[in-house]
């Protein structure tokens, strides 16, 4: 997928802009899956969720500890037990190793569960290229695909389309009457979806986690498109990121405990299901099962500052609370990754200069760190990204000056006691008569925002400093 | 006797003096003795931030200088308190010097109203003389750096006249975030709209608040929609009243 995050500023304006997307997001951040989480939490008990985000930080960071071990012991029991494990370095490599496949099986249909990387590697336009039909399944990336747009969310693609623009979709795409009932819009993708599941000769799914002692992939879906897509088929692929890696089943159940709650709110999704290995020959199932493990930039983030950021299990709780987020929307962030982690994620997968915005477009309110099930410091991470763009130029002079500046006063006490009795001498004087600024010298984005902006309360007399100086008290 | 030196933030001492008086007499009426630091400034959260650790390095050393004798320091500001009690240590490696002193100091650095009750041990409050329905917005760095929640409220109802009644999504983030207020304005802004329609939401009178970033950013939205009534107080004018 090409990335767009350059454009960040654009895209969010162009949010901002759009009504109805301003309104699925208000829907969607009022309530919604945050909500979901809160209540998932409060029946779990509190402080045992918090043991338990404990547990499984503890159990991704060992994981982390000994990527390298454990992928290898993946590698062997998956084999083990008749699967063809591939390492692809980029995700280009990986997409490379997809069309390979299709090509020795002569494939030509794929039914596909989400995968993200597969949006990193722009899978399904190399698919079409070679005559490969791609068929999303998740019925968010189904609608997203027949929209012909990216996932907007790490687990609701289309959280960004009303039920309206969904109808328009699948009226448009499905012919017959124009259905506005969701019992009757999801009938109708499943009834379109079964064609597809029973012509596929490929299933191509992602992966949430890989069992290295089992050398099992796992996914949870609610769906149960996960399950046919990766049984149906005669070919299976799975294709996910080497962080996934998790050493033992019962490391993966105390992952998942927090995975659904944290996402949907649920103790559990509808299906959880293991592929390991191709079916046995007595059974019905895929006869070649791949597994493409990809590195795609992970591994350089191993030893840095920016591991804790592989810990993540892509929950989407960070999105849900992120109040930026919430007002721009996925798309705006410009590639695969969006909201808290993806600002973290993209500028270590694409490149800091490509996405120099994105660490620097948060509040660092810390909503994102205080729900995230692994315990990522998303806001830290955020700052030393933050720090890298200083360091590495790539901050605007004025905004480096303008922080030279400032500490340059602040550390002369007489010099600044100066300046802002100067400023609290002649910033009254260009207020209005409620006292308030309408301009700003140097601070343009305050008073002219897309909204109308704020104004800016003036001081209200001499400062403190001045004031106590004097013996004074108010 | 307890002896609290008062770092009353740079936008306290620039914008609203007033609330570095209030909490002084809020820390002198809890029995304090208060040591105000004339050369104080900022401490450096705006460098931090903006990812140039020299520049917060060199307020740090500064303040860490000014408040190291005294036995607590106390902010009424979340965010600048957090600054100090989280990010401090933070700045230098470990083999710096400084690393310890800054430890040192971040663990009795406290928030105002963390400090007034969790230290100081208030229990009861002379009249400040509000009579008004309030609404409390949970700036973000006191909430979730310091778990700033209940003790603003706890002595909010010590004042026999405020009225609080909670607003919707009082724990998400007004959209000031320092110099993204400026950079991303479309965005904070809308974070503002939000936050405003809120408050209007909850019929209160007045919103009360802990930091100064949060309370210009507030402010200015409320007038700038027109809302010249709804008042925008710091916690401390409400608790300590006019002198």
């Amino acid at each position: 997928m090409k990335a767009q995050s350059i454009h960040f500023k654009s895209r969010a304006a162009a949010a901002l802009d759009n009504p109805v997307l301003q309104d699925n997001l208000r829907r969607f951040s009022s309530g919604g899956l945050a909500q979901l989480r809160g209540n998932a939490v409060q029946a779990y008990g509190a402080a045992a969720f918090e043991e338990l985000r404990d547990a499984a930080q503890g159990i991704r960071n060992r994981a982390l500890a000994n990527l390298d071990a454990w992928i290898e012991r993946f590698e062997r029991e998956a084999t083990r037990r008749g699967a063809t494990v591939l390492f692809a370095e980029t995700a280009e490599q990986a997409r490379d190793l997809v069309l390979d496949i299709a090509r020795k099986h002569c494939l030509k249909k794929a039914v596909k569960s989400k995968s993200m990387l597969s949006e990193e590697a722009g899978l399904n336009d190399a698919l079409e290229g070679v005559g490969v039909q791609p068929v999303e399944t998740d019925l968010g990336e189904y609608i997203i695909q027949l929209a012909r747009e990216a996932p907007s969310h790490i687990i609701a693609p289309a959280v960004h389309k009303s039920r309206d623009q969904v109808s328009d979709l699948f009226q448009q795409h499905h012919g017959g009457a124009r259905k506005t009932a969701i019992p009757e819009l999801t009938r109708e993708a499943r009834e379109a979806l079964r064609r597809h599941f029973l012509s596929a000769d490929l299933g191509i799914s992602g992966g949430n986690f890989l069992v290295a002692e089992t050398g099992s992939g796992a996914i949870v879906t609610n769906e149960g498109n996960g399950r046919m897509v990766t049984t149906l088929p005669g070919v299976h692929v799975c294709i996910t990121g080497i962080e996934k890696i998790v050493p033992t089943l019962e490391a993966f159940s105390t992952l998942l405990r927090v995975l659904t709650r944290s996402a949907t709110g649920q103790p559990i999704s509808n299906y959880v299901s293991f592929f390991t290995g191709p079916a046995a020959p007595d059974m019905e199932g895929p006869r070649h099962m791949y597994f493409i493990l990809v590195d795609a930039g992970r591994s350089e983030m191993l030893g840095t500052d920016l591991q804790d950021m592989l810990r993540c299990i892509r929950c989407g709780a960070c999105q849900n609370h992120c109040p930026v987020y919430q007002t721009v929307g996925g798309h705006a962030y410009g590639w695969v990754y969006a909201g808290p982690m993806g600002s973290v994620l993209t500028p270590a997968f694409i490149g800091l200069e490509n996405a120099p915005d994105l660490p620097q477009a948060a509040t660092l309110c810390a909503a994102c760190s205080v729900v995230c099930p692994v315990k990522i410091p998303l806001p830290d991470l955020l700052r030393n990204l933050r720090e890298k763009e200083m360091n590495r130029g790539l901050r605007s002079w004025r905004e480096v000056l303008g922080i030279r500046l400032w500490s340059w006063f602040a550390q002369r006490p007489w010099l600044y006691a100066l300046a802002t009795r100067l400023a609290t001498r002649l910033l009254p004087l260009m207020a209005n008569r409620q006292g308030m600024l309408t301009w700003l010298p140097l601070g343009g984005g305050w008073t002219r925002a897309r909204n109308g902006g704020r104004v800016m309360p003036a001081p209200t007399g001499r400062t403190f400093r001045e004031q106590y100086a004097a013996g004074e008290r108010k | 006797m307890l002896r609290v030196g008062l770092f009353v933030t740079c936008l306290v001492d620039m914008m609203r003096p007033r609330i570095g008086f209030a909490a002084l007499r809020l820390l002198e009426q809890a029995g304090c003795s208060v040591n105000v630091p004339a050369a104080q400034t900022c401490c450096g959260q705006p460098g931090w931030n903006a990812g140039h650790r020299a520049s917060a390095q060199s307020l740090a050393k500064k303040l860490i200088g000014e408040f190291e004798s005294c036995d607590y320091v106390v902010a009424p500001s979340g965010s600048c308190s957090g600054m100090l009690r989280v990010h401090y240590p933070e700045l230098f490696s470990e083999r710096d010097e400084w690393r310890d002193r800054a430890k040192a100091l971040a663990a009795r650095t406290w928030e105002l109203t963390d400090f007034l009750v969790n230290v100081a041990g208030v229990k009861s409050l002379p009249d400040a003389g509000n009579r008004l329905a309030a609404t409390y917005h949970d700036c973000c760095a006191g909430l979730r750096e310091l778990g700033v929640k209940e003790q603003p409220r706890t002595l909010l109802r010590l004042q026999p006249g405020v009225e609080l009644r909670e607003m919707a999504e009082c724990e998400t983030c007004c959209g000031f975030g320092g110099t993204f207020s400026i950079k991303y304005g479309d965005i904070s802004s809308a974070l503002a709209e939000r936050k405003c329609a809120n408050i209007a939401a909850s019929g209160a009178q007045a919103v009360v608040l802990g930091d100064l970033g949060c309370m210009l950013s507030i402010e200015g939205r409320l007038r700038k929609r027109g809302d010249m009534d709804t008042k925008v107080l710091h916690v401390a004018e409400v608790l300590a009243g006019e002198e």
